[in-house]
This record gives structure tokens, C-alpha cells and sequence, in this order.
């Protein structure tokens, strides 16, 4: 009997109780847009694509955000320059679409496509909340600072020859008997 | 059938294959590098290990390798033990200690056999942290790129390559962790078939240059079946594509035609359909000007064409229905021939063989049991590139054949190939100039056709004394007769290979009397592989009537019995003297051409209307065996182009066109046999083209507009344009892609097949449709010879795999690799006429000019012609020449990127 | 014309108070909630957001009046008609203050109760002539709801009844100058406050138009004024039901005199709509079944009970 009262009564009116003294706690709201409200950094927002410490475009166009996108709003194509490094010969995404749910920022493997803290996208014309490669890619690098997967990657780019990238061993001479 | 315990499930299983393969078969997951379903095991990458018990009580067992232990009868075993798992897993962790970090910019990610395996074996981190091996990449020509850091040693590219395809250009370089696999120097790969590597490779060491241009991941691909348009064999496709251009061509298993492997011509020449000169709306032409006809008046065109004078002209490169839609529209007796003469007489000549009770026409997967086999005049590497990769199989029965007397199982590849060494089953190649099989061959006469015929004549008579002899043969070829007459009566499964690219009638009539001879002293038929040079060559024939062969279509025009002309994808100028072609079309009131490009032929055109490519359309074609295979719309076409029939408007959808077809076409009765079954689709739903994880649908389109269109509909096929529908694994013949859950990589078609290396589950692997009702005992005659003049060279032609074939040779890729029209001559008479390497010469009375290329196995006294992408008429070209040099010719791309065995290269 | 009982004045007046009280209720509500959750709260359309009615009821009037061609018109909109009906003929018998009022029967409890059953024949038909499988559903969890919980408020009423001996509600206040009901009545009280809420369909007794499982319930095809009516009705029926709370157990207008007693009333009154907003923002909704057998298995009993002993101390008295 003591917990039935305890549990139906009393807890209820320990509940209406603490829920009246927010009264008294100052609102976590703000009067936007007079006041603006503080972003946090890892605030799932407009998406941009980096570039990396050397200033060049960190996407290498492998297609992940794409496949991982749960709406489908991502559209690219690969292209490469002489040298053999790979970027995206376009980079589309249709914000209309957009649900920012940060997958294509998980799914990067380059830290290139990031999610970040500016939410204010609202467009009149609908055609505008379509971005390409050129509205999207900001000169820093973002979130991330050191990273450059290519200076990871085995693949032979301008400027990093075979061997050069980390932990790796200058190429091997198969015509060499040395072990 | 031999019963096997695996993880406490009994199995049945062939006890001739090893445990891996059997495991495979049986639809388990058990990971593998260097054991391929082509190429057996050599047990290189220890990554199948799996625990084998000696009996029910042995709690204990022992590891072994599972591609290298025989299913043999009562074999226990176990995939899932802790050991085995955690050996695999080490196994896998030591191979991928110098993989480098590339998997967003390789070419292989997302259809990696590496990394399912890695992620099946259970590696997933990374612990080794010291220095990784590095290797510098090589030059490998237009087709491949070489990446050879990804390299994981499996062997599995040298072994087909070098074992497999007979190339001898890439080897397995250094030794330990610093093995190399790579040319001897940078250079392109010389092998027809070095497309393969680029599926063969279990990672990305060996990718599709072609397609890493515009590189698109499988899974965004839009993908159907399709059959390969380059050549007569047919094999089986699945183009890709995306943002409205074809990307790639992957090989389509077929357990009778293709098999695993692909040449290099249908992997790369596909390239054409995305070319911008391809003609996009149907025009009205004349006078220098073109103007562009709208629906209505198209059909008006059609009307004003449906009369009785009005003739058309088929194409062997076009569909069946294509073909068939222009026959209903002018009428049987008005259809005539689009191929050359000489090969319409062939091609009946091939058709009426294939009637016949003592023949058999042997697919792929036939020819490679075959061991003795003799090819007549043909170049099989350059006309039908596929069979001479399966000929490469079937010389090697004979190491076969000596391991099973020796109880060596046919799985254990090194073991097969150390016992054989250097026996090969024979292969005799009666030629005109020397050819890419010559390796292999056991015997090779090298003459003119019209000596070869009366060798091959005389090799019926020496097998059946009832088929008549001709002009006798030299001495020196006795000898080689009766060496191969003997040969091909002891094979168990002689095979005759002879075709209508070589120009002349009395080979093939030689190779049935050889093969009516030994059939006649056994009692199955004796496969008699007759090769034609197009896609669709055998269908047309069928179509068309004995009597209208092209010139007799072009002098009716001529003659003015007939006005009006259709021409159905050909270029006339092609197949018959240009002079001939010109009078016949400028005679004409009216011409209507139908093509995908502008061509001389349409040039004369009133009437230009564009036409699909092979992926752009649902069609049959005939390969040539007479096996009619359905080939699926891949993408839809953005230009004005259609399907030729369309334009015809004798039928409003595919399928009852060639319903239509199985009616009333002659010998088509069994086409129809290849249209799906809609029944067995669940609840009607279609199959879709895009796969599951199909990306960028609400972007792709976006900049055009962001008002998303719906969904493109296809009301005519059972394939869907989008991923809706029903992804059916069960009816595989409908795969648009092979995929199956933790296998990307193209290695999962052991899922899709009965059993390893079976049929797929399911599967429509063609039709035959020639009936063999024929039974006669009567041998061919060799036509009376042409008295040869003393002076002239005896011309025969020559044929390569890259620029022989119209469409291929305007894709960018296959391009880089083709080279200009040459004539070779034997040493002998280029010294007799001061002919230099690399001179142009001007050939007889053609306005025509050609590069001189000195082959040392020519005969001399004759030349070979090669034609080019039709820089030299054929038809034009007189049985014997004369040359002379020519200084003002110009050199477009020489011919420095020939690959044949015997070239004399001197200051050039 | 004189400020009394059932004069015309008198009548308009309450009329147009109870209507603008109910309609500025959703501002009060919003107001409230935002202000127990740390929030804002509407405050763009006029002082404090004052007018943010003002906006609601433009929009409301200037929406589409869609009737969906699959309903049963008649009774479609028949429904939000009803429960604006009985609830404003329910106002007719409360004693707002001496001398104001509509009517002064002396069977207004039983008025009262009579108006509450007809009420739910307004969601019934909302529901029903809808032909959508959520309105049915909300319409078949309400009228279950109504019916039972009209049980437990009646009997709980009947304690006060019986301290007064009359119907007549005006009575019952005048009885309380003694002491409010709510000392001698605290289970009738608790009781009657539980069933007040379920009969009005307030949080966290809202199950019928619970939006997470059916959506809106059985005003789900409600659109435009139509909807604005039932809107209304809610928050009418939360006025009379605190009126009643206040009448049957506070004292009704009954307060020191420095404040006229009107005042008094309204002061309570709103003193329990507030309560009530709190138990919205406060209490998580109960399981449908867990509200059928609450009632049936816990309030009934525990209300026969409250009624016997009453009867039976006010018999020992006598």
C-alpha cells in the first residue's frame, strides 16, 4: 500500500513539484536572430569540403559519402591530373535533400567532406539549395588541421614520389641480389 | 559422389575436386587468393586453411590447406575451428603488412577480392608499424594501369597470363618480399587478352585504364546482361553505366561460351557509344544541307518507302530484329546481303554445314576438351579471340591426359604442368602468314590459299580415300599430311577450324570433307568450328535469300528495277568495289540509311536516321555456332537515336517482334526460348539495373534541375531503369551484376553457379537454333583453280583484333593500339623489289596505299593484306598484285604497334 | 438593465469572458510550458506575445474548411458543434459570483452531468464519420474513456451533494461559508479532479487524441474552424471543469472581503487551469488500459467508499 502511494501519489507530486521550480532557471533558449546562439563545433550543419595542410582539395573522389548517404543527395565523378592524384571532376549536393545526418563525414576517409556549425541555408529558389564543388570547397582545412591522406596513401602523386609517404621504404631494384 | 563432413553438415561432393572448390560449390564462405576456378590450385597463399580431422574420434586434427587436399570420400573437416580462423587471419594480417593506404583512390575498392577476404578472415587492424615494401609502377599500355604496391604475391596474374593466355611479357620478377610482377621493361602488354588481369587480380595492382578515366564504383554502375558485338563468338557482357556514357565492360560468366575471360577488343571496345560524333537525330539530307525531320514526317519517309521497288540491305553487325523488321518491310525477295560476296557465299555455304547430322558445332567450353585440332586459313587469334584463348586450353588435354595416368588430380596445377613440361596435344595451322598460336602449334604450313586448299583437300583424302583429291600438293607438304591424318583419327575429340575471313570457299569445303571423313569412322559428330567475322553474321545469313548477295541488290539498282534503297548499319563501301557501290546509290531515287555514325555510306544517304548501339536496346544475335543469345538494354539513349526496327514501325515493343520472328522467319523457330520467363518473377516485379547501394539519385540530375523527373520506365523489358524491383538471385540469368552478401568482388559468381565452374543456377545460356536434319555421305568438290599468271603476288588478307572490326575501331582505347594498312611481304621479294620496312607502296589498280612490313614467315610470292579500319577496299583487292612504292602516301600511325610473332624490324 | 441572474447582460457577458478566456488559454498554455521547460515561450505578436491568439485565430478562420469526400458529412459536422454546445449550456448553471449567472437550477449538478454525457456523442460522431482507422480509434478510446470516468465523477460528486442536500450549485457555495468542501470531500475532491481530467481529455488523460500512436485521433480529418471548434471546446471544458473544482470544492466565489468576489472565483479558477497546464508539462501519459482499469479497479471502489462514509457520518451527526 505504502509503494502504491508512494509510486502513483507521491511520485507524481514530487514530479509536478520539481517541474514548477523551472520556473525559477534561467531559459536555455535564445531570441534569435537578435541574439545569436553559441554553434558547437561538431554541430552537424552546412557541408563543405577541405582542403589540406598543402592547400590542395583533400577529396580524392572515392565515392563514399555518396554511397553512404541515406538520401542520395550526393553526386560526384572521378577525374586525376597528370600526376595521377585523383579529385572530383564535379562534387554535387542537393541541400534540398540534405537530412544533415553526418554519415558522408563518417564515411570519409580523407576528413574532406565535414559537417559545420552554420545552419542558416534557407534559400527562396529551390534550384539554389543546389551546391557544386565550386560553392562547397572552403581554402582551410576545417575541422581536421594535419591530416593529408595522401602523405598515408602508396599512390605515387605529384610532388610525393614511390616510397615517400609514411612509414614506407624507398622502392625496391628487382634488379638487385641483395636481400 | 564422394559424402564429406564439414563443421558436423555431411555433404556430397566430387571427390575428383579439392576441398576448397567443393566448399565453394556448396555455397560456404571460406577465403582464397591464388586458387582460381580456371586455373586450379597451387596452394600459394595459405589463406584456405581449414581443419581436417583423420576420423570421428580425432579430436586433434591438423590444418591443411583446403585448395590443395582432394575431397576425397569421409573427409571431416572444419571451416569455423578457432585454429583455422585465427592461422587465416594471421595469414591475411602478413599479406596486407606492406598493402599500402589506397583504397579511396584505387580502381578495385568496392569490388576487392582483397578486402572481402580481409573483412571475412577477420583482420580489420592494423599492428605492424614498421617500413612498408614499395615498388615503382610500369607503363602497360592504353588498357592497363600498374600499381604494384597493392601487390600481395598471390601469383594468380603470372599464372594466367603466362600459363593461361600464352603471353610471355609478364613475369614474376626479384624474390621474398620484393617479388615484382611487371614486364621486362615499360612497354605495352603484348597478350590479346590482358584485359583479364585486370578480373584476375584479387586487389588493385592490374585496373581497367579505360576505365579509370571516368571511373564510377561498381556499385553506382547501372548494370544489365549483354553479349559482346565485337566478334562472331558472342560472349557474354555487363557493360556499366553512369551519367548517361557506357563506363565499362566486365566479363558475364556463361558456362558454354565466355567462361571467366574476355579479349581485349570486347573489353575496350566499347568506347565508341560515348562518342560525340555518333549521329543524334533523323535528317533529311541533300544538296550539302541537312534538316532535321520531325515524328510525322519520319513516318512519311517510312510510306513513301513501302513499295514494291524499294530493296534493302541487312547488316551483319545489326540485331536479328533489326534485320528482320527491314525484311518485313521490303519483303523477302527484296532483303539482300550486306556482307561482301565471296563471304555470302561462305556464310551459306557455313549456314547449310550447320544443317548437317555429321558436324558439331562446338562452343567454348567444347573446343577446350578438344586434342588435335586443326585450323584452315584462319587467323582465330584476330577473328575470334576468345576461341583461340580456349585453343591455348585444349592443347593442354594431352598434360591432362598424363596426369590422370599418373593419378595426379587435375586441380594441382604446378604438379600437371611440371609432369607435362613441354607436351601439348596437336595443333596444326594451315596458314597464310604466321600466326599468335604458332607457340603452341605442333605443325604449321605456311603457303598461298590456293596451295593450302589442295593440302587440305589432300588431308581429306588421306583420312577418307571417298573425299576427292586435287592438284597434288608439293612433296614437302606429304609428310605434314600424313602427320596430321594420323593425329586427328587418333584424337578422341578432333576439332576442324575453318572460316569464311580467309577469303576462300575451298577451305571450308575441305574442312567438311576432313571432317565427314572422320566422322564416318566414328560414330558421334566431329566438332567443325566454322568462324564468320561479325556479330551477327550467321543471322543475317539465315535472313537473307541464297540468291541476294549484295551485288546482285546493288545491280538492280543499277538497272533500275529497283528505286528506293534501305541500308540497315552498314557501310556499303565496305563489302563491294567502291565504284559499284557509288553507281548503284547515285541510281537510286531514294536512299535511307540507318547507322550510329556517318559513314561513305551515308554520306550518299537522302535519309540519315540514327541507331542504337548495343547497350542502348534489347536484341538477339547469332554467334557462330548458331546460338541465339538476348542481350539487354543497358541505358537509355539521350540523343533522337532508336533501335533500327523501331524506326521501321513494325512493331511496337521488343518482345513481340521477336515473337513475330519465331513465326514466320525461317529457322528462327527457337528465338523466342530466350525471352524471360515472366512468371517466374514474384509478383511481377522487375529486376532492376542499379544495384541496391546505388548512389546520387536526388544529385545526379540536380544542376539541371532540382524538380526530380520520376523515374525513367521501361514498359518493354523485365529490367527496371532505377533499384526498384526485386534484385533476383535466384533467376541469374537476370544478374545484373554479380553480387552476393561479403562478396563485392566478381568472385562471387561461384554464387550464382550451380557449382563451381557449372551453369549459372537457372541460367539461359543460349539457344541453338539451327536444326541438324541434314544426313548425306557426299564430299565437296575443290573448285577447277584459276590459272595464276606468272607475274602478281598472291594476295590474302590479314586481319587484327584491334581495327578490324568497324565499331571497336573508333573507340579511343582500342585506337592507341591499332596501326595503319600494311602489306607484308617475305624478305625474299621486298630485297627482289627494293622494298624497305616501313615504305608505302601503292597497291595494283586500287587507288589504295599500304605500309610494307617484312614478316619472315610469307611466302614469297605472296603478300597479306591488312585492310585497316577499310582504308582498303577488300572487295576491290584482285587475287594476285602488283606493287609499287608510293612516296606522297602519308603515315598516320605506321604500324610501330604491331605485335606479330615474325616481324623483320630494320631501321624503321 | 440590471447585473442579475439570468439577465441578458449578465448572460453575454458571461458568454463572451468564458469564449475569450478559453481562447486565450492556448497562449497562457504556450506561455506556461515554455516557461516550466527553460524555453521562450511566443513572444513576437504584440506585448508578451499577447496577439500570438489574435494570429492563431486568422490563420484558423482563413484556412481551407476541407471536408474529406470519403466522411459522412452530416454528422462530420454535426460533431465539433456539439461539444461547443454542451460545454458553453454546462457554463449556464455555474455560479460565477452573486448576481451573475445564467440560470440558478436547482438540479445544476445533474445539469451538469447530463451535458458531459451528450459530449461524448460529439467525439463519437467526429470520430465515426471521419471513415479514417485512427479517428475511429481515437473515437472509440474517448467515448470508453468519457463514459466510465462520468461514473466516478458523479459519485464523487454525490459526497458534496449529500453535505449540502441539494443539486443546486449556487447552494453548495453558500453551504461552504463555513468551511470548503475540500477538508470533509479531500477523496471526493481527488477523485473528482482525476475524472474531471479524463472527461476533458487533458493531459496526461489524453489517450484519444494521443498524436504518437493515432495521430490526432478522432479529430485526425479535422481541418480549419471546424478543427478551431474542437480546439476550443478542449480548453472550454478545462475552464468548466476548474469552475467546477472551484465551486464543488473551493468555495466558489466565497473570499476575504477586500477583493469583490468575482475576483475571487477567477482567482481560483485559473489557479487550477494552471494546475492543470502543469500536470501537461509534467506527468507522462498513462497506457489506455492502464486508465480503464485505474479507473474501474481503483477509483471506483475508493469513491463508493468516500460516499458510504459520508453518508454515514452525516447520519451518526443527525
Amino acid at each position: 500500500m505504502y509503494n502504491l502511494i508512494k509510486d502513483t501519489l507521491i511520485s507524481q507530486v514530487v514530479t509536478l513539484w520539481q517541474v514548477m521550480m523551472h520556473m525559477f532557471v534561467k531559459a536555455d533558449t535564445v531570441e534569435y536572430p537578435e541574439e545569436m546562439p553559441y554553434m558547437f563545433p561538431r554541430w552537424r550543419g552546412r557541408i563543405i569540403l577541405s582542403r589540406d595542410p598543402d592547400g590542395e582539395e583533400r577529396c580524392v573522389a572515392c565515392n563514399l559519402c555518396a554511397v553512404a548517404c541515406p538520401v542520395d543527395c550526393i553526386a560526384l565523378q572521378k577525374t586525376e591530373d597528370e600526376e595521377g592524384r585523383w579529385y572530383p571532376e564535379f562534387f554535387r549536393i542537393n541541400f534540398s535533400r540534405c537530412i544533415m545526418c553526418g554519415f558522408c563525414e563518417e564515411a570519409c576517409p580523407t576528413n574532406a567532406i565535414q559537417l559545420t556549425p552554420d545552419f542558416e541555408m534557407a534559400e527562396y529558389v529551390r534550384q539554389d539549395m543546389v551546391w557544386e564543388k565550386e560553392d562547397l570547397l572552403i581554402s582551410g582545412t576545417g575541422k581536421y588541421h594535419d591530416y593529408n591522406f595522401y602523405r598515408v596513401a602508396g599512390k605515387k602523386i605529384g610532388g610525393k614520389d614511390k616510397g615517400e609517404a609514411l612509414n614506407e621504404a624507398v622502392p625496391v631494384n628487382v634488379r638487385s641480389l641483395l636481400p | 559422389m564422394a559424402k564429406i563432413v564439414i563443421d558436423g553438415v555431411t555433404y556430397d561432393v566430387n571427390p575428383d575436386n579439392n576441398l576448397l572448390q567443393e566448399c565453394l560449390s556448396q555455397g560456404l564462405d571460406l577465403p582464397y587468393f591464388c586458387w582460381h576456378p580456371c586455373m586450379g590450385s597451387v596452394g600459394a597463399c595459405r589463406q584456405c586453411a581449414v581443419k581436417q580431422y583423420r576420423d570421428a574420434d580425432d579430436k586433434e586434427g591438423m590444418l591443411v590447406m583446403a585448395c590443395m587436399t582432394p575431397a576425397s570420400e569421409g573427409s571431416i573437416i572444419s571451416i569455423e575451428d578457432e585454429q583455422a580462423k585465427s592461422l587465416r587471419a594471421s595469414v591475411i594480417e602478413s599479406l596486407m603488412i606492406s598493402h599500402p593506404h589506397d583504397c579511396p583512390v584505387c580502381e578495385e575498392g568496392g569490388e576487392c577480392h582483397l578486402q572481402d577476404m580481409t573483412l571475412m578472415s577477420g583482420h580489420n587492424y592494423r599492428r605492424y608499424d614498421k617500413k612498408k615494401v614499395t615498388h615503382n609502377n610500369q607503363y602497360l599500355g592504353p588498357f592497363i594501369n600498374h600499381e604494384m604496391n597493392r601487390c600481395i604475391t598471390c601469383y594468380r596474374c603470372v599464372r594466367y597470363y603466362d600459363d593461361y593466355a600464352g603471353g610471355t611479357d609478364l613475369s614474376a620478377q626479384a624474390s621474398h618480399h620484393h617479388v615484382y610482377f611487371g614486364r621486362h621493361e615499360e612497354g605495352v602488354l603484348e597478350s590479346e587478352f590482358s584485359g583479364n588481369l585486370v578480373e584476375v587480380c584479387p586487389t588493385g595492382v592490374f585496373t581497367d585504364k579505360a576505365f579509370s578515366e571516368h571511373y564510377t564504383r561498381k556499385w553506382d554502375l547501372q548494370t544489365a546482361p549483354s553479349i559482346c558485338t565485337g566478334c562472331s563468338v558472342g560472349c557474354n557482357i555487363t557493360p556499366g553505366e553512369r551519367y548517361g556514357t557506357l563506363r565499362r565492360v566486365v566479363n558475364r560468366y556463361n558456362s558454354e561460351v565466355n567462361g571467366y575471360f574476355l579479349c581485349d577488343r570486347g573489353r575496350f571496345g566499347f568506347e565508341y557509344v560515348n562518342n560525340t560524333d555518333r549521329l543524334r537525330d533523323a535528317v533529311k539530307q541533300g544538296g550539302g544541307s541537312s534538316e532535321k525531320l520531325s515524328t510525322e514526317q519520319v513516318a512519311t519517309v517510312i510510306d513513301e518507302f513501302k513499295s514494291a521497288s524499294t530493296i534493302g540491305f541487312g547488316s551483319p553487325r545489326a540485331s536479328n530484329e533489326s534485320n528482320f523488321a527491314l525484311r518485313c518491310l521490303v519483303g523477302e525477295e527484296n532483303f539482300y546481303a550486306g556482307y561482301s560476296d565471296s563471304e555470302h557465299e561462305a556464310t551459306q555455304l557455313i549456314v547449310q554445314l550447320a544443317k548437317d547430322k555429321a558436324f558439331n558445332s562446338p562452343s567454348i567450353r567444347e573446343i577446350e576438351k578438344a586434342d588435335a585440332i586443326l585450323i584452315l586459313g584462319e587467323d582465330v587469334t584476330n577473328v575470334a579471340p576468345r576461341i583461340a584463348l580456349a585453343l591455348r586450353q585444349s592443347v593442354r588435354n594431352k598434360a591432362r591426359e598424363l596426369a590422370s595416368a599418373s593419378r595426379i588430380p587435375q586441380w594441382q596445377d604446378a604438379a600437371v604442368r611440371e609432369l607435362a613440361q613441354h607436351e601439348r596435344s596437336p595443333l596444326s595451322i594451315l596458314s597464310t602468314y604466321v600466326s599468335r598460336l604458332d607457340d603452341v602449334a605442333s605443325d604449321k604450313v605456311i603457303d598461298t590459299l590456293p596451295n593450302l586448299a589442295s593440302m587440305a583437300f589432300a588431308l581429306a583424302n588421306a583420312i577418307s580415300d571417298k573425299s576427292p583429291n586435287s592438284t597434288s600438293p608439293a612433296d614437302e607438304y606429304k609428310g605434314v599430311i600424313a602427320k596430321i591424318a594420323e593425329q586427328l583419327q587418333k584424337a578422341k575429340r578432333p576439332l576442324i577450324i575453318a572460316g569464311s575471313t580467309s577469303g576462300n570457299l575451298d577451305l571450308i569445303k575441305a574442312a567438311a570433307n576432313i571432317a565427314r571423313g572422320l566422322n564416318q569412322q566414328r560414330s558421334e559428330p566431329i566438332d567443325l568450328c566454322l568462324l564468320v567475322p561479325e556479330v551477327n553474321s550467321i543471322g543475317m545469313g539465315l535472313l537473307v535469300n541464297a540468291d541476294n548477295s549484295l551485288q546482285a541488290g546493288l545491280a538492280r539498282l543499277d538497272g533500275g528495277s529497283a528505286t528506293r534503297a534501305i541500308v540497315l548499319e552498314n557501310d556499303l563501301f565496305r563489302r563491294a568495289p567502291k565504284t559499284v557501290v557509288d553507281n548503284a546509290l547515285t541510281k537510286a531515287e531514294k536512299v535511307l540509311v540507318l547507322d550510329q555514325f556517318s559513314t561513305a555510306t551515308s554520306d550518299k544517304a537522302d535519309y540519315l536516321f540514327p541507331a542504337t548501339a548495343f547497350s542502348e536496346h534489347e536484341a538477339t544475335y547469332i554467334n557462330y555456332e548458331g546460338r541465339a543469345q538476348l542481350s539487354f538494354q543497358v541505358h537509355q539513349c539521350a540523343t533522337g537515336a532508336m533501335p533500327s526496327w523501331r524506326w521501321f514501325g513494325e512493331a511496337t515493343d521488343i518482345e513481340s517482334l521477336i515473337n513475330r520472328c519465331t513465326n514466320e522467319a525461317q529457322g528462327f523457330d527457337k528465338l523466342a526460348r530466350l525471352l524471360p520467363d515472366k512468371g517466374s518473377f514474384i509478383a511481377g516485379m522487375k529486376i532492376p539495373r542499379q544495384s541496391h547501394r546505388y548512389s546520387g539519385r536526388t544529385a545526379m540530375r540536380a544542376n539541371l534541375s532540382v524538380h526530380e523527373p520520376k523515374q525513367p520506365q521501361d514498359d518493354e523489358s523485365v529490367m527496371s531503369f532505377s533499384m526498384e524491383g526485386i534484385s533476383s538471385q535466384k533467376d541469374a540469368s537476370l544478374m545484373a551484376s554479380a553480387w552476393a552478401p561479403r562478396w563485392n568482388s566478381n568472385q562471387s559468381i561461384s554464387k550464382f553457379q550451380d557449382e563451381v565452374n557449372g551453369e549459372l543456377k537457372q541460367a539461359h545460356p543460349g539457344s541453338l537454333l539451327i536444326e541438324r536434319d541434314i544426313e548425306t555421305s557426299s564430299y565437296f568438290e575443290p573448285s577447277s583453280n584459276a590459272e595464276s599468271s606468272e607475274n602478281g603476288l598472291h594476295v590474302s588478307l590479314a586481319y587484327q583484333i584491334f581495327g578490324s572490326d568497324e565499331l571497336s575501331a573508333r573507340s579511343s582505347s582500342i585506337q592507341q593500339r591499332m596501326t595503319d594498312p600494311y602489306i607484308g611481304l617475305s624478305p625474299d621479294d621486298a630485297e627482289a623489289k627494293g622494298f624497305k620496312h616501313g615504305d608505302s607502296v601503292s597497291l595494283g589498280a586500287t587507288d589504295s596505299t599500304a605500309i610494307v612490313c617484312i614478316r619472315t614467315s610469307i611466302k614469297p610470292g605472296s603478300v597479306v593484306i591488312y585492310c585497316g579500319n577499310s582504308e582498303i577496299n577488300a572487295a576491290e583487292l584482285p587475287s594476285q598484285i602488283e606493287i609499287s612504292l608510293n612516296e606522297q602516301a602519308e603515315v598516320l600511325r605506321g604500324i610501330k604497334g604491331l605485335i606479330v610473332s615474325d616481324l623483320l624490324e630494320e631501321e624503321y | 438593465m440590471t447585473f442579475e441572474v439570468g439577465s441578458g447582460l449578465s448572460i453575454g457577458a458571461i458568454l463572451v469572458t468564458v469564449i475569450i478566456v478559453a481562447a486565450m488559454l492556448i497562449w497562457v498554455e504556450r506561455r506556461l510550458l515554455s516557461l516550466w521547460q527553460e524555453r521562450l515561450g511566443p513572444n513576437r505578436v504584440g506585448y508578451f506575445g499577447l496577439l500570438q491568439v489574435v494570429a492563431d485565430m486568422i490563420k484558423i478562420f482563413t484556412k481551407e474548411d476541407w471536408i474529406p469526400p470519403f466522411a459522412d458529412k452530416f454528422s462530420f459536422v454535426l460533431a465539433p458543434g456539439i461539444i461547443m454546445g454542451v460545454i458553453l449550456l454546462s457554463f449556464s448553471v455555474i455560479p460565477f459570483a452573486p448576481g451573475v449567472g445564467v440560470v440558478d437550477s436547482n438540479i445544476g449538478v445533474l445539469f451538469i452531468l447530463a451535458m458531459a454525457s451528450l459530449g461524448a456523442y460529439s467525439v463519437m460522431l467526429g470520430g465515426l464519420s471521419s471513415n479514417n482507422k485512427y479517428a475511429l480509434l481515437g473515437a472509440l478510446r474517448a467515448t470508453a474513456q468519457m463514459i466510465s470516468y462520468e461514473v466516478f465523477m458523479g459519485i464523487s460528486m454525490l459526497g458534496v451533494v449529500a453535505l449540502t442536500g441539494s443539486f443546486n450549485l449556487r447552494e453548495i457555495v453558500l453551504a461552504q461559508s463555513d468551511g470548503w468542501y475540500v477538508i470533509p470531500q479531500f477523496v471526493g475532491f481527488v477523485i473528482f479532479l482525476i475524472a474531471g481530467i479524463a472527461e476533458s481529455h487533458r493531459l496526461p488523460f489524453d489517450i484519444p487524441e494521443a498524436e504518437q500512436e493515432i495521430c490526432s485521433g478522432y479529430h485526425t480529418e479535422y481541418s480549419g474552424m471546424k478543427f478551431g471548434m474542437f480546439f476550443v471546446g478542449e480548453y472550454l471544458g478545462l475552464v468548466l471543469i476548474a469552475s467546477l473544482i472551484t465551486v464543488l470544492f473551493f468555495g466558489g466565489w466565497l473570499g476575504p472581503a477586500f477583493l469583490p468576489p468575482i475576483v475571487w472565483f477567477s482567482i481560483k479558477v485559473f489557479g487550477f487551469i494552471a494546475f492543470f497546464i502543469l500536470l501537461r508539462a509534467a506527468v507522462p501519459r498513462p497506457r489506455y488500459d492502464q486508465l480503464m482499469s485505474y479507473g474501474w479497479l481503483f477509483l471506483l471502489p475508493v469513491s463508493l467508499i468516500n460516499l458510504l462514509v459520508t453518508g454515514a457520518i452525516i447520519l451518526s451527526i443527525q
